[in-house]
């Protein structure tokens, strides 16, 4: 059904441009990326984020990927959970991707994680960061280059105590992905020593938080840990500030919260303590060149979101350079995925036995509208899981 | 609604009916090695397609425009995923049953509260009930919340030891699907055409009357809504069953929206339409999202044409294709010449928008 | 619960509920007269939002770029209901859920070539930037107040219009039998456009003021729309009053319930949906 005269002809076109990196496998057969993430919706300006991270690490690898040509297919996931595992299906079986890049979404990554352990296509999840995803399924084909709940959230409990809050209080949306980062910023800060004295869960995905400010009010605890993402994260620290809480009340968060919307947050954000495995401001050569190189291709400075993407690409050209571009041996070519390691913007990156990130996390306040790193809040973080050790 | 259609209405769909069926031999032949995943896809569509006609009872016979169809489907998704032991696969001589019961009992409950209402309160409390399923399962900390559940085996049929049928296997689910839907296309066309449709019918045409005449118009309401219900929902587990994942956006206001669209494309109140409802929705969704990531708006604008141009949808052209005259009097044309503008360009453009076979369009970005 | 704290969520629940009625009146207008069920209504808070936001980033000024905003809005909302519901009027609501679930899709998505995917925000406009102190850690925005303020000077001149003018016999009379309106020979189909613009208008006004109050994002009005819904069966449909207590109420319970029964939080407003339509199938004043 497809037009496979046209493709074979485009594939032949670009293939022999590339003849001459040569001598790999299938150089004139493209490597295909099969991108599931949100064009639509909510999510939008995080998948955009992705794909062009992902593709200026490409780009700059001379868009080849173990010597082969590069082709994408984007498919919108929608940030609708009840349509990914067709979708998934769409990319791996209609498409006959070699790898799938997505999603943004939790609910998103699960669906898609059913079908990629029926098919054994092997997935990059660049941001959604559900535990499940690469702990207790354990699935050897399934790599994330981005984070877990647990992993951003944990390191700021100890933080939290270290600067003398006793009493928290904390607040996130009602769904698995803020009460899986909540759960482990209690972690952290329960086992130095201090106490949640209220756990505030607002309906999902609302942003009328009013109410729940009089209550923190009321509580009055040292500090607020919070995790909201998007929109509702720039509600909520507005909001913070404007109910006068935050003069008297410190105010710590996931990284997301702030991250992708300094520029809306404007002076409420002003002194947010965030944990997050990246920061724009980032004192190191990776970093300074990728925000260059990315401020060039899209006029705007890089988030997190964007690092993901772009350590995606790096990861692929990694791998497929260990293999030679030979996407066949799926054996070989899942354990050069998991033996990558990356000098990435965000410091040194490698993987665990559950192909998760081993990675820094970073204290970040902002100051005069910028991510300032404060301090790496934990070195080399490896989430622990026990369903996956070899 | 109409009873008797035309004959080349049963020579279409037995002959679609068909080629769906064979699919197996003509498949390979013309897809290849995508072959498995139009199977597949086709397999989703056949589940759609009963989720759709269940709907046209509600919306298409009795008048009932439902909003929150979706409640049903998710519930039936829901149910399974719950009621499934972790280890082992459930036994569909009890899951079916139970998923049925289940939602009956929803149904009832949901229908006593919305049939007292009428038109657009009807619209307005099925979205407003459905919105209450998804927040539930959204926050419910036994059902995996946002983030949905797995189903880790598919339901087994068999006697005894004996398999009956193995479900894991494509091609056997893919004709369970098939099967499910014929008989729920005949149940459906047999009670429309009984002495209870007929009072469907008549409640559809003048509730008032009908009331009037005797009848006790909300249980026979109440009725048709826990027969939706209850085929609503046999689709959803159907769904969960194929890739083995519940998730609320399954119940969410989008569905029963994209339901809905579903019954219109395909003709209302004529049962057979929203089956090709549902497969010309889900072609023209793949088509688009393989041409643009901006397909929302191709699709918003062939929900808004196919509603000035195809009220009757795709059946109301097999029922009666128009003729020139037809064509001359479409109401796009209508809306053009209101509009001062009447031409040529007019009639040719009227000719349906979902008719469109157009092949999928690979997308090649970047 | 003590008395201070009791009051702020009262003021709280009341400011929410204001800005509820603003959008559900909207709704409730062109449920009533028109019969036409929309559901871009909440697309249409959206892009309030965006536009007033694209503007006071292009002219530097919120105040002018609401009162260049407005217009643009009346003016979108005359486009569709010329060149879509005009034809519809005569057909089923089920065709009217239709081509506005088609409308959304489309309007999202323009809103998204348009202006992107980020989330934006704009700031709190002088001379309301203040706050005042409520109790020892907790201050309350002005301009919070004002939108209070001008939700309900809108509430009065609403009910003022439709009580004491002819305008409002018509819509009246328009709501409990719209073949007599047409009947007594008044123009409906410039009634309809003139009731659509203002109900829209109505609605991206809601988007607008409520735009330094909140994050701009896309799809921010998917949600709003169905607690309006709700807003509207509760009070009964093509009842302004009825909108007003709807919203005053929702208002209440979403923000009392979210503190007192939080597992139940995000039902709440459904609960009582359904425990009205047992007692009153019809809503409270219709």
């Amino acid at each position: 059904m497809k037009t496979s005269i046209k493709k074979t002809l485009l594939a032949s076109v670009v293939g022999a441009g590339l003849m001459a990196a040569g001598g790999a496998y299938a150089s004139e057969h493209p490597v295909k990326l099969g991108l599931m993430l949100p064009y639509s919706g909510t999510y939008t300006a995080l998948g955009e984020a992705i794909t062009n991270g992902l593709q200026l690490a490409i780009e700059e690898r001379g868009n080849q990927l173990g010597g082969r040509p590069v082709e994408y297919v984007k498919l919108d996931s929608e940030a609708d959970p009840s349509k990914a595992p067709q979708n998934m299906s769409r990319l791996v079986r209609g498409d006959n991707v070699d790898f799938v890049i997505g999603p943004v979404h939790s609910g998103v990554a699960m669906g898609m994680l059913r079908v990629a352990k029926q098919t054994g296509a092997i997935t990059i999840i660049p941001n959604a960061g559900l535990g499940a995803a690469t702990n207790e399924l354990c699935m050897p084909n399934v790599f994330r280059t981005s984070f877990s709940m647990w992993q951003d959230s944990y390191p700021m409990g100890k933080v939290a105590y270290d600067r003398g809050y006793r009493k928290m209080v904390t607040i996130t949306w009602d769904y698995a992905g803020g009460k899986e980062d909540v759960a482990g910023f209690k972690e952290a800060f329960t086992e130095a020593g201090g106490e949640i004295v209220e756990e505030i869960l607002v309906p999902f995905p609302s942003t009328e938080f009013q109410s729940y400010l009089a209550q923190i009010g009321s509580l009055n605890p040292d500090a607020v840990y919070t995790f909201f993402a998007g929109g509702g994260g720039v509600s909520f620290v507005r909001d913070y500030a404007a109910s006068g809480l935050k003069d008297n009340i410190p105010l710590l968060g996931s990284g997301f919260l702030t991250e992708g919307n300094l520029g809306a947050l404007g002076d409420a954000g002003e002194g947010v303590l965030t944990t997050l495995h990246y920061a724009d401001t980032l004192d190191s050569d990776a970093n300074r060149q990728f925000v260059a190189a990315y401020q060039e291709a899209y006029g705007k400075v890089p988030d997190a979101y964007a690092v993901q993407g772009y350590d995606t690409g790096m990861m692929l050209a990694q791998a497929l350079d260990k293999v030679a571009g030979n996407t066949e041996d799926k054996e070989a070519l899942i354990a050069a995925l998991a033996s990558v390691e990356l000098e990435s913007p965000r410091g040194l990156m490698s993987f665990s036995d559950s192909h998760h990130p081993i990675q820094n996390v970073y204290l970040r306040e902002i100051r005069d509208g910028k991510h300032e790193v404060v301090d790496v809040a934990y070195e080399q973080l490896e989430v622990p899981d026990n369903a996956c050790k070899k | 609604m109409l009873h008797r259609y035309p004959k080349r209405v049963s020579i279409i769909m037995l002959v679609l009916t068909a080629l769906v069926a064979l699919f197996p031999l003509w498949g390979p032949a013309l897809f290849g090695a995508r072959s498995d995943f139009v199977l597949e896809q086709l397999t989703l569509m056949l589940i759609l397609a009963l989720f759709a006609m269940s709907l046209d009872l509600l919306v298409g016979v009795v008048g009932l425009v439902s909003l929150g169809h979706a409640l049903f489907f998710g519930l039936g998704a829901y149910t399974l995923a719950l009621a499934s032991p972790d280890f082992s696969p459930a036994s569909l001589w009890w899951m079916l049953p139970l998923v049925m019961l289940v939602s009956a009992v929803v149904a009832l409950v949901v229908g006593f509260l919305v049939i007292r209402t009428k038109g657009i309160f009807f619209i307005m409390t099925t979205l407003a009930f459905g919105q209450m399923l998804y927040y539930l399962v959204s926050t419910s900390p036994y059902t995996g919340g946002t983030d949905g559940v797995f189903i880790m085996f598919r339901p087994s049929v068999a006697v005894g030891d004996t398999l009956l049928l193995d479900m894991d296997n494509p091609l056997t689910f893919f004709y369970f699907c098939l099967g499910t839907l014929i008989v729920g296309y005949v149940f459906l066309r047999w009670l429309t055409r009984s002495y209870y449709g007929q009072v469907l019918d008549g409640i559809h045409d003048n509730e008032h009357r009908m009331e009037a005449l005797g009848y006790a118009t909300a249980s026979y309401k109440l009725i048709a809504f826990v027969i939706a219900g209850v085929m609503a929902a046999i689709a959803g587990m159907l769904a969960a069953m194929q890739y083995g994942f519940a998730n609320p956006a399954q119940l969410g206001w989008h569905t029963s929206g994209e339901v809905l669209m579903m019954v219109i494309l395909g003709g209302m109140g004529t049962i057979f339409g929203p089956i090709l409802g549902a497969f010309a929705f889900e072609i023209l969704l793949h088509t688009y999202e393989h041409l643009t990531t901006h397909w929302p708006i191709l699709m918003g604008i062939t929900i808004i044409l196919a509603v000035l141009i195809l009220p009757k949808g795709i059946a109301g052209l097999i029922i009666a294709p128009p003729g020139r005259d037809a064509l001359m009097k479409s109401p796009l044309l209508r809306w053009f010449n209101r509009r001062g503008q009447a031409g040529s360009a007019a009639v040719k453009s009227s000719k349906p928008a979902a008719k469109s076979s157009k092949p999928a369009a690979q997308s090649k970005e970047g | 619960m003590d008395l201070a704290f009791f009051g702020v969520q009262l003021l709280n629940g009341l400011q929410y509920g204001l800005l509820l009625f603003l959008i559900a009146s909207g709704l409730t207008l062109i449920f009533g007269i028109m019969g036409i069920i929309n559901l871009a209504h909440g697309a249409m808070y959206m892009i309030g939002a965006y536009l007033v936001w694209d503007l006071t980033m292009r002219l530097g000024n919120f105040w002018l770029a609401i009162v260049i905003a407005i217009p643009i809005a009346i003016v979108l909302g005359l486009i569709i209901e010329r060149l879509f519901l005009d034809t519809l009027y005569k057909r089923d609501h089920l065709y009217q859920v239709l081509l506005t679930f088609g409308l959304i899709l489309v309007l999202n998505e323009a809103q998204r070539i348009i202006w992107g995917g980020d989330v934006h925000s704009v700031p709190v406009p002088a001379p309301f930037d203040g706050s005042i102190q409520l109790t020892d850690n907790l201050q309350y925005s002005v301009y919070r107040l004002f939108v209070m303020g001008v939700c309900l000077a809108l509430a009065g001149v609403i009910y003022w219009v439709i009580r004491h003018t002819r305008l409002g016999i018509i819509i009246r009379a328009g709501a409990v039998n719209r073949d007599m309106v047409e009947g007594l020979g008044i123009n409906v189909r410039t009634l309809f456009t003139l009731i659509f613009s203002v109900g829209v208008a109505l609605t991206a006004f809601a988007g607008m003021i409520a735009a330094p109050l909140t994050s701009i994002a896309p799809g921010m009005g998917d949600s709003i729309l169905i607690t309006c819904f709700v807003v509207v069966v509760i009070g009964g449909i093509g009842s302004i009053k009825g909108a007003f207590w709807g919203a005053i109420l929702i208002g209440m319970a979403e923000t009392f319930g979210s503190v007192l029964i939080p597992s139940l939080a995000s039902m709440v407003i459904y609960l009582i949906m359904a425990a009205v339509l047992l007692v009153k199938p019809r809503g409270l004043f219709a």
